[in-house]
C-alpha cells in the first residue's frame, strides 16, 4: 500500500487527535470536562448577602461562602491539573435556580437554603451554615414577635424561604391586617424599613445582623422573635453530576477536619459577634466523613 | 441541560389563579398608565406647537427629562426618593395611607414616562399638517383652541395612529418593570410560580405566550380602528 503526502498528512492529524479526545473523556463528570475544556469556572454569587457573599469595597465579591468557593476552585484546579479562570456571575433569589438548572453557573456561593423541592432542579453540597427566619424592626416600633405584626407593614424579598415562612406564620396564627410589601432583595427591603415605608423586614437571622452592621445607625434596629423556619445553607451545584459534587464535598470535609472551616467562620462572623451555634458545630462534626 | 419539565404546574391551584391575577394587574397597570400617557402626552405635545415660549419650554423640558431617564431609575425615584422629598406628613401618607402604593406609583411612573413619548408623536403629527388647515379653521371663525380641538388634533391623531399603537404595546411590555417595586403583575407572578415550584421555564413560557396574545390582540384592534378612521385621501397615513 502506498500513501501520497496528503494522505500521510491526514493520517498524522487523525492519529494526533486520538489522545486529545481521551484527555477530555477521562472525566465522567460533565462539569469538570467542560471546565477542563474552557479553562473557566462560572461561579454564581449574591451581591448583598452579608457576610456570605457581597460586593466588597473594591467591587469584587467577598464573604464566607466566597472563601469556601475559592477553596473549591483550587480543588478543581488540582483535579484537572490546570489553572482555571473564575467567571463571576451575579445571581439573585429569582435567578439562582434557573441559572444553575440551565448550566450557566457551575457553583453558587451565596446564602441558599437547601430544600427538597429545590433538589428537583439542583443539587447541594454539605450544609455550611444553619439559620432561620426572624424579624428585623426599628427599636421603637413596638414589634417583639410575629404576633405584633397585626396592623403593621412588613417587607419580604420575593422568592425567599422567609417570604413563605412569614406568610405561613401569619396565616397559621390568624394575624389580621398585615400589609405585605414585596421587595427584590435585602438591600431594597432594608431601604423600605429605613425610610419607614414598612415597620419590619424579614429574612434569615444572620443576614439581618449583616444588614444592621452595614446600617447608618445600627443602634436603631433590633432582631426580634423566635425562629419561624429552619434554614440550612449549602453551596449549590448542578444536578446529576455526583462526581463533581463529591469533589466539592470532599473539599468541604477537608476544611471541616483541618479546622480551616472554623478559621473562615471566625474571619466573617466574629466582626458581627455571631459565634458558631452549637447546631452548626454538630452539623460540621457529623458531616466530617472519614476519607 | 438537566431539567424536569412539567407543564401541569401551570394549571394547578393556586398557580393558575396567580397567572390570572397577574394578567389582570398587567392590563390594569398598562391601561391606567396609557390613559395618563395619552391625555398628558397630548397636552405636552400641543404645548410644544404653541407660540407661547414659556409653554413650549415647559413641554421641551418635560419631554427631555422623562424621555432621557431610564424607566427603571424613574420607578425607583418615584417609589423611594419622592416620598422623602415631600414634607414629613405628606411623605408618611404616601408611604402608608396611599391605597395600593406600589400600583399607584407604577401607574404614575409609567404614565408620565410614556406621556413624553406620546407628546413627541403628537407634536410631529401636528407639525406635519399643512398651514392651510389652520387657516381654513380661522376663516370660518374658530378660535385657536377650537382649531386644535376640532380640526388639527383629530387629523393629527389619525396620522400618528400607527406609531401610537406601538407606543401602546410598549406600555404593556414596560409594565413588567413594576415588579421591581412589588406589583404582582404577570412577570412577577411567573417568578413567584418559579419560586414555589422551581418550574421557571414553564412559567415564563406561559408569560411569553400571554404577552404575545395581549399585544397581538391590541395590534388587531388598532388595525381595525386605523381602517375605520383612515383619511380617505391619505391611505398611507402620511401626507
Amino acid at each position: 500500500m502506498r500513501f501520497n503526502r496528503l494522505q500521510i498528512g491526514f493520517l498524522t492529524v487523525a492519529l494526533a487527535m486520538i489522545p486529545l479526545g481521551n484527555a477530555f473523556a477521562q472525566y465522567s463528570s460533565q462539569v469538570l470536562a467542560r471546565i477542563a475544556e474552557d479553562g473557566v469556572i462560572n461561579v454564581g454569587h449574591r451581591e448583598s448577602s452579608v457576610p456570605f457573599a457581597y460586593i466588597g469595597d473594591d467591587g469584587e465579591p467577598i464573604g464566607f461562602s466566597i472563601d469556601l468557593c475559592l477553596n473549591i476552585v483550587e480543588a478543581v484546579e488540582d483535579e484537572i491539573g490546570m489553572d482555571v479562570e473564575i467567571n463571576w456571575v451575579a445571581v439573585n433569589p429569582q435567578t439562582r435556580i434557573p441559572l444553575m438548572a440551565n448550566g450557566t453557573i457551575d457553583l453558587e456561593c451565596g446564602s441558599t437554603t437547601n430544600k427538597l423541592s429545590r433538589q428537583e432542579q439542583v443539587d447541594y453540597a454539605y450544609t455550611t451554615f444553619i439559620t432561620g427566619t426572624k424579624i428585623l424592626t426599628k427599636r421603637d416600633s413596638g414589634i417583639n414577635s410575629v404576633d405584633d405584626l397585626a396592623g403593621k407593614a412588613i417587607a419580604l424579598a420575593q422568592g425567599t424561604t422567609n417570604e413563605r415562612a412569614i406568610k405561613a406564620a401569619i396565616e397559621q396564627r390568624n394575624i389580621s391586617d398585615v400589609s405585605i410589601q414585596s421587595v427584590r432583595d435585602h438591600s431594597e427591603g432594608f431601604l423600605a424599613l429605613e425610610t419607614d415605608r414598612v415597620d419590619a423586614y424579614s429574612t434569615d437571622d444572620v443576614l439581618l445582623f449583616g444588614l444592621i452592621d452595614k446600617a447608618r445607625n445600627p443602634d436603631d434596629y433590633a432582631v426580634v422573635g423566635e425562629f419561624l423556619s429552619y434554614d440550612p445553607y449549602a453551596l449549590m451545584v448542578p444536578k446529576d453530576d455526583s462526581d463533581y459534587r463529591l469533589l466539592v464535598n470532599r473539599t468541604l470535609v477537608g476544611l471541616f477536619s483541618s479546622g480551616e472551616f472554623h478559621e473562615i467562620y471566625d474571619k466573617w462572623f466574629e466582626p458581627l459577634s455571631i459565634p458558631m451555634s452549637s447546631m452548626l458545630q454538630t452539623a460540621v462534626d457529623t458531616q466530617t466523613f472519614p476519607e | 441541560m438537566e431539567y424536569n419539565w412539567d407543564w401541569s404546574v401551570l394549571f394547578q391551584v393556586p398557580y393558575f389563579g396567580w397567572l390570572i391575577s397577574g394578567i389582570q394587574w398587567t392590563l390594569l397597570v398598562a391601561g391606567c398608565a396609557w390613559v395618563i400617557a395619552f391625555l398628558l402626552g397630548s397636552l405636552i405635545g400641543v404645548s410644544r406647537t404653541l407660540r407661547n415660549p414659556i409653554l413650549r419650554g415647559i413641554g421641551a423640558v418635560y419631554v427631555e427629562v422623562f424621555r432621557g431617564i431610564p424607566l427603571l431609575v424613574q420607578l425607583f425615584i418615584w417609589y423611594f426618593v419622592v416620598p422623602e422629598l415631600l414634607p414629613q406628613d405628606a411623605g408618611m401618607w404616601v408611604k402608608r395611607e396611599l391605597p395600593q402604593p406600589e400600583f399607584t406609583t407604577a401607574v404614575i411612573c409609567l404614565g408620565t414616562y410614556t406621556a413624553a413619548r406620546v407628546a413627541e408623536q403628537v407634536r410631529s403629527g401636528l407639525q406635519s399638517l399643512s398651514g392651510d388647515l389652520s387657516n381654513a379653521g380661522r376663516a370660518i371663525g374658530l378660535t385657536e383652541r377650537q382649531n386644535y380641538l376640532h380640526i388639527r388634533l383629530p387629523v393629527a391623531y389619525r396620522i400618528i395612529l400607527p406609531p401610537l399603537t406601538s407606543e401602546f404595546l410598549t406600555t404593556f411590555k414596560n409594565s413588567s418593570l413594576a415588579l421591581t417595586i412589588g406589583v404582582l403583575e404577570l412577570t412577577a407572578q411567573s417568578r413567584q410560580i418559579e419560586n414555589y415550584t422551581f418550574h421557571g421555564f414553564e412559567a415564563f413560557t406561559a408569560a411569553t405566550v400571554i404577552y404575545l396574545v395581549i399585544t397581538l390582540s391590541v395590534v388587531a384592534i388598532m388595525r381595525g380602528v386605523d381602517r375605520y378612521l383612515r383619511i380617505p385621501t391619505n391611505a398611507g397615513g402620511s401626507s
